[in-house]
């Protein structure tokens, strides 16, 4: 269960060498996590997260998961739910792809909107059914600010996060009363693996800024947090900004 | 008495099942905080809610009274919460002897109501009226007299129990499966009646002495040598006040008022109760009413407000014993956020770790005004009762405040260190690993649910949490 202040007992993760996500577990194992489940592609790079996260003194089990296919993600999370309850799901995973490369290469494109689309559609109702069923928890959606607003530089990616918010809103909406929180969390140009050698945006941020905002969240039963806070205004002036002028900035 | 309708109970059979109202809501407890959603369902008979209790899914279910828990105690998400207001009968009063039979769902305030007219009083009352007797059991609860009267179960002479098979039985004191209750948070079953013990009083009104303490120290100090001479004792400690005045606080102790103390007016109805009340607090208040600004400011005039020393002031029992009862929904003040309720109590003896939470609290400004520091007597058999020989502090706090969570963990380290514990009645967010130590019964807790309840048709979100 939840405590007072939002923090899960459980936690199971979906894309689980996300580093914004272990970041996040790990900030949650300090408090009071004590289950963890990592879902995702199996790797030595996932065993790598379990061991580390176990070392923290979690309970920590693997699980393979692949966003690409949705009909089994009924059968392998239903597992996880089957064997307790989970307080806090994580929908971590995604692909940044290569927006020049896909560009010409439609079938890369689409893996991409799959992956964090389509795949997190999926796994998102999945999920949504088994916490309504437990009566509680949080279904927390890693979104992106390219969602906010598709820009020149990287639409395909954008577009894929801004149906994957505007899914997880709506499923926040739908679920609303029901016990289960959605969050959606919006961050920005945040440093990692994903983001390496990309030329680095403003306001950007880490993944355990990424992880402190979840914290905070939980605890104020939010529904958007964007991180860093900042990012809220920038982009409500980006979004009303005309397409001529949009078009034009360097970002 | 109530022999007849024992009776009854016991030959209850499936035949008298009935469709009861039920909904799906989203429930919390008095703090507001984590909310869950269960099927809340309201039995008005006995035979409904063993019904109820039999057709728990694999979620189960859990008692709840009248949500004043503060934490997560009367709530169970995706089962089913059993609301027991509508069993308010008062079945049989013995006037003579001092006893009442009523069902679990009566409130003490309906109690008070009764009883008080025919010149009896609850053996023991918590800061609200708003409890049933079924929760007041269930939590053990205590209240300004426990250094005289210990807690509500003391005064319990026998209760019918509805178990996780259905059936209902009789538990007398001294039992395992009284003790197991009392404290028990409603996970042994649900009581269905009680036959509880009163306390005599000749008027309805309090006589109160009310003193200042400049410190810790000084109340400290205060509290241990005259505590013994009132019924009812109680300070609020200004856990704001820093440096030389840290514990500041005011003292008000008293006793029932004799007849001889009332003036000529008021006796011709000594007995009267009529406890007022102002307007509700609306539904939608904005966060952060009560930060440090407005809260030291309140502290610091409650505190010079109250008379340095004052003797047999003449106070109605609601204010007395219950001024937040006056404004309805008192808790919405906290805002969305809601609030936490810390209460821990410390043996006599560990004064130092006493201090030192109390420097720490004062020290990190935590907002509250609502706190209240009082002396524990004798503790009472129950199980996972709360109350032991020592010294308690409550206080509330804001949820939203930055890095309470691991603040409240440092104080339970404290505490645990001590040899102290934490109310469950209160908790909603104590670290599981600490719970056997507060409550060494623990493990017979959890072996008697084993035995009486193999599938945990008794589960709350506090017993999930906390692996009860």
């Amino acid at each position: 269960m939840k405590d007072a202040f939002g923090i899960p007992q459980s936690l199971l993760i979906l894309g689980g060498t996300s580093e914004i996500a272990l970041a996040t577990a790990r900030r949650l194992i300090v408090r009071r996590t004590r289950t963890v489940w990592l879902a995702g592609r199996p790797s030595p790079a996932l065993e790598q997260a379990a061991e580390q996260l176990r070392g923290m003194g979690a309970d920590v089990r693997t699980v393979a998961f692949d966003a690409l296919d949705s009909e089994s993600h009924e059968t392998v999370l239903g597992k996880v739910f089957a064997e307790g309850d989970v307080d806090m799901v994580l929908l971590a995973f995604g692909v940044l792809g290569d927006q020049a490369r896909d560009e010409n290469e439609p079938l890369s494109a689409v893996r991409v909107a799959q992956t964090n689309y389509t795949g997190a559609v999926s796994a998102g109702l999945v999920c949504a059914r088994a916490l309504q069923t437990q009566g509680h928890g949080s279904l927390v959606v890693l979104s992106s600010v390219a969602g906010e607003r598709a820009r020149r530089s990287n639409f395909i990616y954008g577009s894929s996060k801004a149906g994957l918010d505007a899914f997880a809103q709506g499923l926040g909406d739908a679920l609303h009363g029901t016990g289960v929180h959605v969050m959606v969390v919006r961050p920005g140009f945040v440093r990692t693996r994903m983001t390496a050698g990309l030329p680095q945006a403003p306001l950007a941020t880490t993944p355990e800024a990424v992880a402190t905002a979840v914290e905070t969240g939980l605890r104020r039963r939010s529904e958007t947090v964007w991180v860093p806070g900042a990012l809220r205004l920038v982009m409500a002036a980006l979004r009303h900004a005309p397409r001529a002028v949009f078009r034009r900035l360097p970002i | 008495m109530g022999a007849g309708e024992i009776e009854v109970l016991c030959t209850l059979t499936d035949a008298t099942v009935t469709v009861m109202p039920a909904d799906t809501v989203s429930v919390t407890g008095w703090g507001r905080t984590a909310p869950t959603t269960a099927r809340l369902v309201h039995p008005c008979t006995y035979e409904e809610a063993a019904a109820a209790v039999r057709g728990w899914g694999t979620r189960g279910g859990i008692p709840r009274g009248l949500g004043r828990a503060y934490g997560d105690a009367a709530q169970n998400a995706g089962g089913a919460v059993l609301d027991m207001t509508g069993l308010d009968r008062i079945h049989a009063i013995d006037v003579d002897g001092g006893t009442v039979l009523c069902d679990a769902g009566v409130s003490l305030h309906r109690l008070m109501e009764v009883l008080l007219p025919l010149g009896w009083f609850v053996p023991v009352t918590p800061g609200t009226r708003y409890v049933t007797v079924g929760g007041a059991i269930g939590a053990d609860i205590h209240g300004k007299n426990h250094h005289v009267s210990g807690s509500f179960a003391r005064h319990v002479l026998s209760f019918e129990l509805l178990t996780a098979d259905g059936g209902i039985r009789t538990v007398g004191r001294g039992t395992p499966l009284f003790d197991a209750t009392a404290g028990g948070m409603g996970l042994t079953g649900v009581i269905l009646t009680a036959t509880v013990r009163l306390q005599p009083v000749a008027t309805s009104l309090m006589s109160v002495d009310t003193e200042r303490a400049a410190d810790l120290d000084d109340l400290m100090a205060r509290l241990t040598a005259t505590d013994h001479r009132y019924r009812y004792s109680v300070a609020w400690i200004d856990l704001l006040a820093r440096g030389t005045s840290m514990g500041r606080s005011v003292l008000t102790r008293g006793d029932h008022a004799p007849l001889d103390a009332l003036p000529a007016r008021a006796r011709r109805h000594p007995l009267a109760f009529r406890p007022g009340q102002f307007p509700s607090a609306p539904a939608f208040l904005p966060e952060g009413l009560l930060g440090r600004t407005t809260v030291g400011l309140f502290n610091e005039l409650w505190y010079r407000k109250a008379p340095r020393a004052r003797a047999g002031e003449l106070q109605k029992i609601s204010t007395f014993f219950h001024p937040l009862d006056g404004v309805p929904h008192w808790n919405r003040v906290y805002g969305r956020g809601g609030f936490v309720q810390y209460q821990f109590v410390v043996g006599y003896g560990q004064e130092e770790a006493l201090r030192r939470i109390v420097q720490r609290i004062s020290v990190r400004r935590c907002p509250s005004f609502l706190a209240v520091l009082k002396r524990f007597g004798e503790g009472d058999p129950g199980w996972l009762s709360f109350p032991m020989p020592g010294w308690t502090l409550a206080l509330d706090i804001p949820a939203n405040l930055p890095g309470l969570g691991t603040f409240l963990d440092e104080l339970d380290e404290e505490v645990a260190a001590a040899d102290g514990r934490v109310y469950l009645a209160k908790d909603a967010r104590l670290r599981p690993e600490l719970l056997a130590e507060m409550y060494p019964r623990l493990g017979e807790f959890q072996s008697l649910r084993r035995e009486l309840d193999p599938r945990g048709v008794f589960t709350s979100d506090l017993s999930r949490r906390l692996g009860l």
